[in-house]
């Protein structure tokens, strides 16, 4: 039998998501040149709720997008299998821009060294942030967030998943064994 | 969804779902030629070899262009450069090939089976660039993208393809493709270049064109390459370019949202007029961008497969 | 020296005999047919060896009236020797060999050469068949008479077809004069060139240019009909067509004197084989479709077609390891011809005594050579056939140089298990 374990239900998440939006502001005094980039698939939409929160608290909208990292991963093909590959969705120049790079764990550090490797492709941006829901440690690449919504110490033998859905009354983040 | 398979020799070996997932990963990746920096570095370290043993600078582009974005290093043998014309056959290059350690080889030869033969020998992923009059995978996979960009599905649509059809390779890989997506192929073409028993394959035949295009979503018009053929088929360009040739007038008998269709290079006058082939119908140039991105997903797919 | 065969079935369709005998070959002869041959005294034993073959079935040794030996010019393919030791080893005591040599066998020095080193060889007796025209160019009629006295039994440009009727009309009058057949490759080459494989669905799907099932039997039509006009006789060389052998059927129910011959791959593969573009299922003329297999075996079966021969046409990996298109047509034949005929027989097609009735005495009388029979007397060629021996085809233990075979791997029941020539076993397996 797995193991589950409830670490955030969805009202925990919500605070957490609104603290981090009023952290992006306070940090960056304010939206200019700001843009959400939401890491797939974990990041896509926790970068669509902090992108609502922070157009709602300011009144104004920001850009976002979505970035598939598979390609510029340092074991993409020395898995057995080809990761399947979707579409990234930048449609607009980085240069000098501030980004929000958004992901809904972080871990080895390896997902974020391949996405600051794809931004920069897609220009060169004035700074990039990185805001993640749960920081679990077990870092292997000099890698650091800037706003963390919950730091939750785990073992390599565990799983943290982010179960986040359209229904966010069922939101919740688990540790399972693996 | 997995592309299990070590080799792309052909389309008849797909499945649908196969098919559908090959276009889905290309959809992706044509994001990557319209960045700034159009490259990235997935297939860093690994070697594509092009191995064309007949003269095609578009489909080696395409290729070449697709390795480069991937970041692969990319060799270019030509049959005019090897050492093939030496004597030395198929096999003895394959072997040389292989001692240098490529990852991928693509090969286009005049030969039906070649890419077989390579595939057989070789621990190397081999992608048929175009084999004989058998098959074009890629650029059936290609121009799938686009019959799907352009419709949404394939399912249903009606499609003409029009030339000379015995000899094309170009028609073979989209009637397997096509027919496995849904599509109901019409093919057409002066009677010596429909062959034997085609019906077989799940379509329709016609020997006239107005037929043939009448109501059709998609018209894809084949080159007609009378030095592919061994004897003298047919009497001249322009009894063909008169009875199978798609211009302004035969086109209305087609939907009014047709596309117009052709894998390149254009014989402008003989299969198809300048103003069909630079009309709003035409989505030639979509096929051209298509096959760069198709190209790069199989790259991807068939990396670091091995037997 | 005496052979003495005990215990074995033995089956001479020529004899009509099918019975439990023994057999003496004394000299090179058959020179006793009867019930348990007592032993003779011991102080002739050394003399003496006996073989015990029950449950072997004892035939007239086998004849092959189609083989390529490719010696004199090719024989880094096969030569004389390697192929008739191939002939051995697949039960054959007689073949004959066809004449697209370098230099062609039409003219009496490469025949004579061909008697030579198959003396010198000295496995199975090897008959020449001379070439037709001169070169095998299809203009000027070869020295038939010169070609006869020095040993030819037959005339063939096979592997060129003959095309101009006239020529054909006349090489079938003049051989007909000297009591020798003519061997016609069917083939209308205005149908069959730049053909690769049979034209069909299959054909279709791999864009490889077809060859239509009429190329073969427009002129096997062409042939029977001046074959029937002249009054003469023709041999259809490897019937690979449901047309040809209706053809034949009906030519020969006509009273027009055509024999046939197929090659056990007709009914043995159909063109399905082709897919994976392995060049050792290029031969001419090539595999066809389903419907024609049957009608080969139909006429197998009602005697439509005479013989069965291999074509047995090694090759070299130079000719074969190449892109389909490229590579040269022919398989190797002699080490299955046999068995692959015997399934006909597991298969309830043919008798076993029809089997053997097309594979000895029939192809004896089309070539008119004294073989086939175990009449008392006659020279002691003769096959064992051990019927349900299961075995593995591997073409690493083939006597033949050609590796070209299309059935490497399979699993066959049944072969030849010894092969005597004159009274000389040349072939025999390990356990006898
Ligand atoms: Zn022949």
């Amino acid at each position: 039998m797995k193991k589950k374990k409830v670490v955030m239900d969805a009202e925990e998440i919500e605070r957490s998501l609104t603290r981090i939006a009023y952290e992006i502001l306070e940090r960056n005094k304010g939206t200019d040149n700001l843009i959400i980039i939401g890491i797939r698939k974990g990041g896509i939409f926790l970068a669509e709720r902090l992108r609502e929160k922070i157009s709602a608290i300011e009144g104004t909208d920001i850009l976002s997008g979505m970035l598939d990292i598979t390609l510029y991963r340092d074991d993409v093909l020395t898995t057995g299998k080809r990761p399947e590959i979707e579409k990234t969705y930048i449609p607009f120049p980085l240069d000098h821009k501030k980004v929000i790079l958004v992901d809904d764990v972080l871990f080895t550090g390896r997902t974020i060294r391949a996405a600051m490797d794809a931004l920069m492709d897609f220009g060169r941006p004035e700074l990039i942030q990185l805001a993640v829901l749960i920081d679990r440690g077990h870092r292997e690449l000099p890698i650091r967030a800037d706003f963390i919504g919950e730091t939750l110490p785990s073992s390599l033998w565990e799983n943290v998943n982010v179960n986040l859905t359209d229904n966010r009354n069922t939101d919740e983040v688990v540790i399972e064994e693996s | 969804m997995n592309l299990s398979r070590k080799d792309m020799l052909g389309i008849i070996d797909l499945s649908r779902e196969e098919i559908d997932f090959i276009l889905d990963t290309a959809e992706s990746f044509k994001e990557i030629s319209t960045r700034k920096i159009k490259k990235v570095p997935t297939l860093r370290g690994k070697t594509v070899i092009t191995l064309f043993f007949e003269a095609s600078t578009r489909t080696r582009t395409s290729f070449e262009i697709a390795a480069k974005r991937l970041s692969a290093d990319t060799i270019n043998i030509s049959a005019s450069s090897s050492s093939v014309v030496k004597g030395e056959t198929l096999i003895d290059t394959a072997r040389n090939l292989e001692s240098m350690n490529p990852d991928i080889i693509i090969i286009r030869h005049s030969a039906a089976g070649a890419a077989h033969i390579l595939a057989g020998l070789l621990e190397q992923s081999i992608i048929n660039a175009g084999d004989g009059a058998h098959e074009h995978p890629t650029q059936a996979l290609l121009d799938m993208l686009t019959i799907r960009e352009k419709k949404g599905t394939m399912e249903g649509l009606k499609i003409a393809i029009v030339g000379d059809i015995a000899h094309s390779r170009v028609a073979r890989s989209n009637i397997y493709g096509l027919t496995k997506m849904g599509a109901d192929v019409a093919i057409c073409g002066p009677a010596m270049m429909i062959p034997r028993d085609i019906d077989q394959m799940g379509v329709s035949v016609y020997y006239n064109m107005e037929d043939a295009i009448k109501d059709a979503d998609v018209v894809m018009m084949l080159r007609m390459q009378l030095e592919r053929q061994k004897r003298d088929l047919f009497p001249s360009l322009r009894e063909y370019a008169n009875h199978f040739s798609l211009n302004r007038d035969n086109i209305k008998l087609a939907k009014n949202d047709v596309i117009v269709m052709h894998p390149g290079p254009i014989n402008r006058g003989v299969e198809i007029t300048p103003e069909i082939a630079d009309g709003p119908y035409s989505v030639i140039l979509e096929q051209v961008t298509n096959g760069v991105a198709v190209r790069m997903a199989l790259l991807y797919l068939l990396s670091g497969g091995k037997k | 020296m005496k052979l003495l065969l005990k215990g074995g079935r033995v089956i001479d369709p020529s004899q009509n005999i099918d019975t439990i005998t023994d057999i003496l070959i004394q000299d090179g002869k058959i020179s006793m047919m009867k019930k348990d041959i007592p032993l003779p005294e011991s102080d002739s034993g050394n003399d003496l060896k006996i073989f015990d073959l029950k449950d072997k079935i004892i035939a007239p040794g086998l004849i092959d009236m189609h083989t390529h030996l490719r010696e004199p010019g090719f024989e880094y393919k096969e030569t004389i020797r390697t192929g008739s030791e191939a002939a051995v080893a697949g039960g054959f005591t007689s073949i004959a060999c066809m004449a697209n040599t370098d230099p062609v066998n039409d003219n009496r020095s490469v025949t004579e050469f061909i008697h030579k080193q198959a003396r010198l060889a000295a496995m199975a007796n090897v008959y020449p068949i001379a070439a037709l025209s001169k070169g095998q160019d299809g203009k000027i009629l070869t020295e038939f008479g010169d070609l006869k006295n020095a040993g030819a039994v037959a005339f063939s440009d096979d592997g060129n077809p003959v095309a101009d009727s006239g020529l054909m009309r006349h090489a079938l009058e003049y051989a007909y004069s000297f009591d020798m057949p003519v061997i016609s490759h069917c083939e209308d080459t205005g149908l069959s060139s730049g053909g690769l494989m049979h034209e069909g669905f299959i054909s279709t799907q791999l864009g490889l240019q077809g060859i239509p099932g009429i190329a073969e039997d427009i002129m096997v039509i062409r042939d029977i009909n001046l074959a029937g006009f002249t009054r003469t006789r023709v041999h259809i060389a490897h019937v690979s067509t449901a047309g040809s052998v209706q053809a034949v059927r009906e030519a020969r129910s006509a009273g027009i004197n055509v024999t046939a011959e197929t090659a056990p791959h007709y009914f043995t593969l159909t063109d399905e084989a082709l897919k994976g573009f392995s060049t050792n299922f290029k031969m001419y003329p090539p595999l066809r479709g389903a419907d024609d297999v049957e009608a080969i075996k139909e006429g197998l079966r009602d005697g439509t077609i005479d013989t069965i021969a291999s074509d047995h046409a090694p090759h070299s990996s130079v000719e074969k390891d190449v892109e389909f298109e490229y590579a040269a047509n022919g398989i190797t034949g002699l080490e299955t011809s046999l068995p692959l005929s015997l399934k006909l027989v597991h298969d309830g097609i043919l008798t076993i005594n029809q089997l053997i009735e097309k594979m000895s005495i029939n192809p004896s009388n089309i070539l008119k050579i004294p073989k086939g029979s175990l009449k008392t007397g006659s020279d002691a060629d003769i096959t064992v056939i051990d019927m349900n021996k299961i075995w593995t085809v591997d073409t690493d233990k083939f006597r033949s140089k050609g590796r070209n075979c299309p059935f490497n791997g399979w699993e066959l029941k049944g072969k030849a298990v010894m092969t005597i020539v004159g009274g000389d076993v040349r072939y025999a397996d390990s356990e006898l």
